[in-house]
């Protein structure tokens, strides 16, 4: 059923992710296919796994971008330019385009926790919902012709037979930086609401009308470079506090 | 967007294949003809073919019928719906015409309103796809249908001269469709070279507040389904050329030949109108080509593109 939930989902599970935090260390994209290329629907298949042209389907990208300043500076020399980190997955939108174009019913938003789904047994791979998500959220498996997306970890978040620790999304328990948060948005109580109003979470491309359950939170203000420059050795001017009595006093001795 | 073979065969050959449907079920030409039994069965050959080629790109075709059920929320559901329904008038028509050489005037009516509904479902598959700006507008639709109804006018005309007559009124309704259909994509062309992206590297992010953001690192070295299907581009240099090249094949030739056929003998104006329709047909290809080729999606701006 492709027209979206009628009624406001009563919990909007996703994923807050730290812009500030995250190292690109990609740890979350391969805990991310490992999981899945075992779990839910199809294998994440590889195309040439081991030759020089291998592509294959992953749920989780790490890019990097470069932000400069106006008046700024080329990252790698002085200045307050700046790289970011930056994952992206399925926003499980609340109103989510790829949902609504799907000719055949596959794609779905679930109405008890909004998580947008693809059912594999009625997807023809006609490839239209890649097309509509504006973020690249979503890719097709070419050995089985049929979409994949991030499910959240649907068949990890309500497995009772998993530890507590582990019902969450595989790359939030994976992240080695704690830049991946996982909760109900819906609730204003829940650790990911308060996260996102402390810090001021944003949404990705609002004017695609898309209204994304999942934040970005954005990287705190870089200290400037030439303030946190040590005094040289030779230069006592400006010491404060103890080093200043110890300035005194060695140049007393 | 990556201008894939099976779909712009298939939205051009059942863009003329409808185009054609529409003139036969308003009554153009002279049902009893051969000329005309051939033009039918050209139409439906045509409509098929494209939708064949349009389920080469799938993943799974032997579910296809599924695509049918969503066409409350689906416009290619709409689509695939109105296609199989349409060949209900269209296959009466044509049997009326191929054996008892006879138009049905409510059942063709019928057949014409269908076939142009199907093309603007068409449209809207893409139109409605706000990721991809170059779409996004009215003037997608306006264009499919433009060119939909003028390709049915050449091929008409085709079929008129090989019926032995062709009189002026038809070629100069294909002469207005032609027109009003290049003028239509100049318009959206326009459209394109103009607008201001209303998606950036900086909205994509969200860290436009802090500076020109610009991608330093791919996620990965090497392409993915998504720099595959959606990172083409084509020099804008070339698509200036291009747009040239179709609009002359496609919008003049045709229009200067249909002209000439209304005022020479039967064997001319049959060579004349043939022309009109080689290069109409290669002016809406090269167009189509360039419908993709030319359209930026949103995506690109993780990329790079
Ligand atoms: S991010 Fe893309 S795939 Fe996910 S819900 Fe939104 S539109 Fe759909
Ligand atoms: S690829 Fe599958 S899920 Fe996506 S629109 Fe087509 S049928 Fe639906
Ligand atoms: S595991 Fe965490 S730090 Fe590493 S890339 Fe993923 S989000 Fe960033």
């Amino acid at each position: 059923m492709t027209l979206l939930p009628t009624t406001r989902p009563p919990k909007k599970l996703g994923l807050v992710i730290d812009l500030d935090v995250c190292v690109g260390c990609h740890a979350c994209v391969i805990s991310c296919k490992e999981w899945n290329t075992g779990g839910y629907g199809a294998a994440l298949s590889d195309q040439d796994p081991y030759g020089a042209d291998v592509t294959g389907t992953f749920l989780n990208r790490i890019h990097t971008f470069e932000i400069v300043p106006e008046g700024g500076e080329i990252v790698g020399e002085a200045g307050d330019a700046r790289i970011v980190h930056f994952p992206k997955s399925c926003l499980h939108c609340d109103d989510a385009p790829c949902v609504t174009v799907c000719p055949t019913g596959a794609s779905y938003k679930r109405e008890e926790d909004g998580i947008v789904l693809v059912d594999e047994d009625k997807c023809i791979g006609c490839g239209l919902c890649a097309w509509s998500c504006a973020y690249g959220a979503r890719e097709m498996d070419l050995a089985a012709g049929v979409m994949k997306k991030c499910t959240l970890c649907v068949d990890r978040i309500y497995n009772e037979t998993l530890a507590e620790v582990d019902r969450v999304p595989s790359c939030v328990r994976t992240c080695p930086a704690n830049a991946r948060h996982y909760g109900d948005l819906a609730d204003p109580s829940s650790n990911v609401s308060i996260l996102v109003a402390e810090r001021g979470g944003f949404d990705l491309m609002p004017e695609q009308g898309t209204r994304p359950v999942n934040k970005y939170l954005p990287p705190r203000p870089r200290d400037r470079l030439a303030d946190k420059a040590m005094p040289l050795a030779e230069n006592s001017d400006g010491a404060k506090g103890f080093f200043a009595w110890l300035d005194g006093v060695l140049d007393r001795i | 967007m990556h201008p894939a073979p099976s779909i712009i065969l298939f939205s051009t050959l059942s863009g003329l294949g409808y185009g054609l449907a529409v003139m036969l079920g308003l009554g153009l030409l002279d049902p009893a003809l051969v000329s005309t039994k051939t033009a039918h069965l050209l139409a439906l050959v045509l409509i098929t073919g494209g939708l064949l080629a349009s389920t080469l790109h799938l993943g799974n075709p032997q579910r296809a019928w599924r695509a049918l059920s969503q066409w409350r929320s689906s416009w290619l559901s709409r689509e695939g719906v109105m296609a199989v329904a349409t060949f209900v008038p269209l296959l009466a028509s044509a049997w009326a015409s191929l054996f008892h050489d006879m138009r049905l005037p409510l059942v063709g009516l019928l057949g014409a309103v269908m076939c142009a509904v199907t093309v603007y479902c068409t449209a809207m598959i893409y139109a409605s796809l706000r990721a991809i700006q170059a779409w996004n507008t009215p003037l997608t639709p306006a264009c499919y249908l433009l060119f939909s109804l003028a390709g049915g006018l050449v091929l008409v005309a085709m079929f008129a001269t090989l019926g032995g007559s062709l009189s002026g009124w038809i070629a100069l309704a294909g002469v207005s469709a032609l027109t009003a259909a290049w003028t239509a994509k100049w318009a959206w062309w326009r459209r394109l070279r103009t607008m201001a992206p209303i998606s950036t590297p900086a909205s994509a992010t969200g860290l436009g507040g802090i500076g020109a953001v610009r991608l330093f690192e791919r996620p990965h070295v090497n392409e993915n389904y998504l720099t595959r299907e959606m990172g083409y581009k084509v020099a804008r240099k070339h698509a200036a050329k291009l747009s040239l090249l179709a609009t002359a094949a496609g919008g003049i030739l045709p229009s200067l030949v249909l002209l000439a056929a209304t005022i020479s003998g039967t064997g001319i104006a049959i060579i004349f109108c043939t022309l009109a329709f080689a290069g109409f047909a290669l002016g809406s290809l090269i167009e189509r080509w360039l419908f993709f080729a030319q359209a930026r999606h949103a995506v690109m701006n993780y990329y790079g593109g």
